[in-house]
């Protein structure tokens, strides 16, 4: 505990460091793209395409052969294990398809949730046996960061202690393992939107875990400056009643951030969760305009809230295909714009208005 | 766990914040005159003057009364017990008398380290009985802000996991106690300089203990908006044979500062530990001149680097009154621009510090 036997080397440090400081350059976010065979097989099946191989390595080169200009807001795309090794159809693999753009590889590295028992259905995260190796391979075929998903509820009696701190220390055992391989971690630990309890509610519970993620990271001696946090906005529950307004969802966020997450993190990227496209947009551009000193990049990692339309306007069809990266794009930009606050929706008053929908005197 | 019962009103949040925001605003720090009795007796011993309770109010008027030029330097004081019930030669309590001068009047509330059993020599901080009481008589007397000073110290074993996470502990308990009563608890876990580490080893403690620090904080649901931080800067052991320029101390200092303090944290006002007036200054310019961001104030909490010329000046005679405080204004006006990165020490220019400054990644 008192003496320091030094985990990374000066060069390990700074090279983690840069790397982080690309995949959230101003006006830049992260594509999440790692949907496990799964979980893609939901998106697929909703536009009625089959989950094959080639129709999930189809999807992705279509997304991610889109108009080089893509990199002015895409810093980082985060692989499955699968699409790391398919290649576009002009027979280059993808992770080099994405680093001639200039824009950072990543690998989704947990494998899914495991039972906690005595607890009321919660979960911890699994896939540390053989981190250590998987991410020296995955480094050498081309990736620089990778992302480990943790998942807690919000329940009567859910997050309990246990759940928060086995979630933050397997969270803290990823990540230190990814820096010894020079990969930068990206920490999610995700509370679900799942019920209904109020925005103050999550703003707790968010604050509650995060304390606990970064006091794990701390014990687990993990370079901060070398990685990036993703975790959910601060809102209310799917159901609940009562409706929060983007500055409001903006304030608790923010609020709860500064409460927990140091200023050495050079980046949050939210996930999107169950929101649509333009609420994911109009959350993260309220947050880029809240009135509060934010010493860390707040930007996107989305997965469906970059690729809804995309999904939507491909339908499966080879014709689609332009109309598909056109919805990609546009999605795209328009986050990049919301990650410097500068997003201006069609139809909605202009930034000088929007700030004044920030309740100052509301105490969270 | 999952709920909050929330103890603290947004009424009482917003009077925390905003005695926390008043201390620290722009310019300004705090000046710790919070000396115990026993303290005293050894500063006065060292100028040849007489412990006595009327020497002790004599000594602190000098030092409240200095003229307006303490005005944009001084945010708040911290008083020991008995001062905060004296009064100026008019009859005027000292509490009132500084509020009237727009300074915020701080208390001193713990009682001292007791030791920690099976420990090398380690200490916690009592005080925590009748805290409850004692912080509602002193807010009704005028305090708005306390402080608790618990201690560390770095040998080759220590600190000890023990000693870490008792203090961090019992910082909690005091913090959360205070905030009950309307009073902004200044948070102060001081690593001692005692030592021949370097200031690397100095840093990872420093990251250690606050790490825990604030983990104890938000384990008891401390409002971090309404709080004050008063940490040691990083620097080498006294004993240690490297010397460390002012830069490195400074990027150390707020490297580790920048890992573990979130930003929802008010200000952090160091304390001079066993350091030069002038070096707590220097130092504490490099601090705010560092190419790194900030989200807190950064500014003092200075006791004997804000006194200790003032008290040489004055010898325990009535006479040199106005040399003590004239060298009580020189030091408060230094520091003054120390917090806002403007200090140029005799001989220097304040441009010329920048380019000291190694963006340096071994930290």
């Amino acid at each position: 505990m008192t003496h320091q036997f030094p985990s990374l080397s000066p060069e390990q440090k700074k090279e983690l460091s840069d790397i982080a400081q690309r995949i959230i350059a101003p006006g830049k976010g992260i594509l999440a793209a790692d949907e496990s065979t799964g979980t893609m097989g939901k998106r697929l099946e909703k536009i009625k395409v089959e989950n094959s191989e080639e129709n999930r390595r189809y999807f992705r080169d279509l997304l991610f052969s889109t108009d080089p200009s893509i990199s002015n807001c895409v810093g980082g795309i985060i692989f499955f294990h699968e699409t790391l090794y398919q290649k576009s159809d002009s027979g280059k693999l993808f992770p080099q398809v994405i680093k001639d753009k200039g824009i950072v590889v990543g690998i989704k590295v947990d494998k899914g949730t495991a039972g906690l028992n005595g607890t009321d259905g919660e979960t911890t995260t699994q896939g540390l046996d053989g981190l250590s190796e998987r991410c020296a391979q995955y480094k050498k075929d081309g990736c620089d960061f990778a992302k480990w998903r943790c998942v807690l509820k919000i329940s009567d009696s859910c997050p309990t202690s246990v759940a928060i701190a086995e979630n933050a220390n397997v969270l803290a055992r990823y990540a230190s393992i990814c820096q010894q391989n020079g990969l930068v971690p990206i920490v999610e630990p995700e509370i679900l939107p799942d019920g209904t309890h109020d925005l103050l509610r999550c703003q707790y519970v968010t604050e509650k875990v995060l304390a606990a993620v970064y006091k794990a990271l701390s014990d687990h001696h993990v370079y901060l400056e070398g990685t990036l946090l993703k975790p959910n906005m601060v809102t209310a529950g799917q159901s609940c009643a009562k409706k929060f307004t983007p500055q409001e969802v903006a304030m608790a966020t923010v609020t709860a951030l500064r409460r927990t997450v140091p200023a050495s993190v050079p980046g949050i990227c939210f996930l999107s969760g169950g929101q649509s496209e333009e609420e994911a947009s109009l959350n993260l551009n309220a947050i880029n305009q809240v009135p509060l000193n934010r010493p860390w990049k707040l930007s996107f990692s989305y997965g469906r809230a970059l690729q809804a339309s995309a999904l939507a306007a491909w339908q499966g069809k080879t014709a689609n295909k332009a109309a598909a990266q056109e919805a990609f794009c546009s999605r795209a930009k328009i986050n990049g714009l919301a990650s410097k606050g500068e997003y201006k929706a069609s139809g909605s008053a202009d930034q000088a208005s929007m700030q004044s929908l920030f309740s100052a005197s509301y105490i969270y | 766990m999952p709920h909050a019962y929330p103890f603290l009103t947004p009424e009482q949040k917003k009077e925390l914040s905003d005695i926390a925001h008043k201390i620290v605003a722009t310019g300004k720090g705090i000046l710790a005159a919070d000396e115990s009795t026993g303290s005293v007796a050894k500063r006065f011993q060292g100028i040849n003057a007489e412990n006595t309770e009327e020497n002790r109010r004599l000594y602190r008027q000098l030092l409240f009364t200095a003229d307006e030029r303490i005005k944009p330097c001084i945010g708040g004081v911290i008083l020991f017990h008995e001062t905060m019930y004296q009064k100026t030669d008019d009859g005027k309590p000292f509490t009132q008398y500084l509020k009237e001068r727009d300074m915020v009047v701080g208390i001193k509330v713990d009682k001292g380290v007791v030791p920690l059993a099976g420990t090398n020599g380690e200490t916690t901080t009592q005080g925590l009985d009748g805290l409850y009481e004692r912080c509602a008589q002193y807010k009704k007397d005028g305090a708005d802000f306390a402080k608790w000073r618990s201690v560390l110290k770095i040998t080759p074993t220590t600190p000890s996991r023990l000693a870490i996470i008792e203090n961090a502990n019992v910082l909690a308990r005091y913090a959360s106690i205070c905030q009950m009563h309307g009073i902004v608890p200044i948070i102060e876990p001081e690593i001692l300089p005692d030592g021949d580490h370097d200031l690397k080893r100095c840093q990872y403690v420093t990251e250690k203990v606050l790490a825990a620090v604030y983990k104890a904080l938000s384990d008891h649901h401390v409002y971090l908006e309404g709080t004050l931080l008063k940490p040691n800067m990083v620097t080498a052991g006294h004993s240690c044979s490297h010397k460390y320029t002012n830069q490195e101390i400074a990027m150390a200092t707020v490297t580790a500062l920048r890992r573990t303090v979130p930003p929802a944290v008010t200000g952090i006002t160091f304390l001079s530990g066993g350091q030069s007036e002038e070096e707590a200054s220097v130092n504490l310019n490099a601090m705010n001149q560092c190419p790194l961001h900030r989200p807190w104030a950064v500014t003092f909490s200075y006791g004997r680097a804000l006194q200790a010329s003032a008290l040489k000046a004055w010898c325990g005679k009535t006479e040199n009154g106005k040399a003590c405080q004239e060298e009580f204004i020189k030091r408060a006006l230094a520091n003054n621009l120390a917090c806002q990165g403007k200090y140029a020490p005799s001989g220097a220019s304040a441009a010329g510090a920048d380019s000291l400054f190694v963006a340096n990644h071994a930290y």
